[in-house]
């Protein structure tokens, strides 16, 4: 299975993305921005990063790149779409997920091991995990406080689309501990947290990061 | 050439950090009668021929602004001397 990781400019975690990619046993594909062909990839990563600099607010003008028209146009025909970090920051600018990333609450770059409590282990990219999983991986922004008006996180919740949860405190101030969220498919997830972080034992402060990786793999086998 | 100015600020039901911080200060000078702060954006867009309110409020609302957790304004300006 093919997978492309998309390079902004400002992008930091894509290599890490791709060897996380392959260590799943997927064959990753460098793609760019600017360009305007998916190169016949079965799935897209959004890696971390401040793209263009963070300028104007973090992800909007990548959200607006012509790759990401494509990414955009083939997610809502259900092409798995994961947004790490400054890619769900990205997600949320271009539409394909709901509610927006803020500056943290407490105005620190925050960057340390994190809980996250799986709360569904359905989507395209989190099949690999059970219900109720805890699991670590990294976090690291200035930017990950997850906002939105009460009433759409109220039918979010409603919905059951929290993918993942912050525990054992949470970093940002994110609204009601949310981590990461999902399309009403399942097919796009998008988190601030860095799964491809925690791929190996040596690098990692554990091997939970794999999961995403390993689930969206999964999916194309049973498809 | 008019000039069409857009401010963005957050909704006011989205908490704004940085604007706090700068309350902090303010205190911290002594300025106690301040007693509170929302930061936002002011950008200047100087725009050829006559400005079409549609699409800039299109422009503004789509891009400069994050509907989602901002408010815009948009203000037409003549501008002086010209």
């Amino acid at each position: 299975m093919r997978i492309g990781v998309i390079t902004f400019p400002g992008s930091l975690d894509d290599v890490d993305a791709a060897r996380a990619v392959r260590l799943a046993g997927g064959e990753p594909v460098a793609l760019w921005h600017a360009d305007d062909d998916l190169a016949g990839v079965d799935a897209v990563v959004l890696p971390g990063g401040f793209s263009y600099g963070d300028y104007l607010r973090a992800g909007a003008i990548a959200a607006r790149a012509p790759m990401m028209r494509i990414v955009v146009d083939r997610a809502r025909e259900g092409l798995p779409v994961l947004g790490i970090c400054n890619g769900f920051q990205v997600l949320c600018e271009a539409g394909l997920l709901p509610g927006a990333l803020t500056r943290n609450s407490h105005l620190h770059f925050r960057n340390r091991d994190q809980g996250l409590l799986v709360e569904r282990a359905d989507t395209a990219w989190t099949s690999s995990y059970t219900q109720d999983q805890t699991i670590v991986v990294p976090v690291k922004n200035g930017e990950g406080r997850y906002v939105g008006a009460d009433a759409d996180l109220d039918r979010l919740e409603g919905e059951g689309r929290v993918v993942v949860r912050y525990v054992g405190g949470n970093p940002n101030g994110s609204s009601r501990d949310i981590a990461g969220v999902t399309s009403a498919d399942g097919r796009v997830v998008g988190l601030m947290p860095h799964p491809e972080h925690a791929v190996e034992d040596l690098t990692g402060p554990s091997t939970d990061g794999l999961g995403f990786f390993t689930s969206v793999l999964q999916g194309a086998l049973s498809a | 050439m008019p000039r069409v100015v857009v401010d963005v600020v957050l909704k006011p039901e989205i908490s704004d950090p940085q604007g706090q911080a700068v309350l902090g200060a303010l205190g911290r000078l002594g300025h106690s009668g301040v007693t509170g702060v929302r930061q936002g954006k002011h950008f200047v867009l100087d725009v050829e021929g006559t400005p079409d309110e549609a699409e800039l409020r299109q422009i503004a609302e789509t891009l400069l602004a994050n509907p989602v957790i901002e408010d815009v304004e948009l203000h037409l300006e003549t501008q002086p001397g010209s």
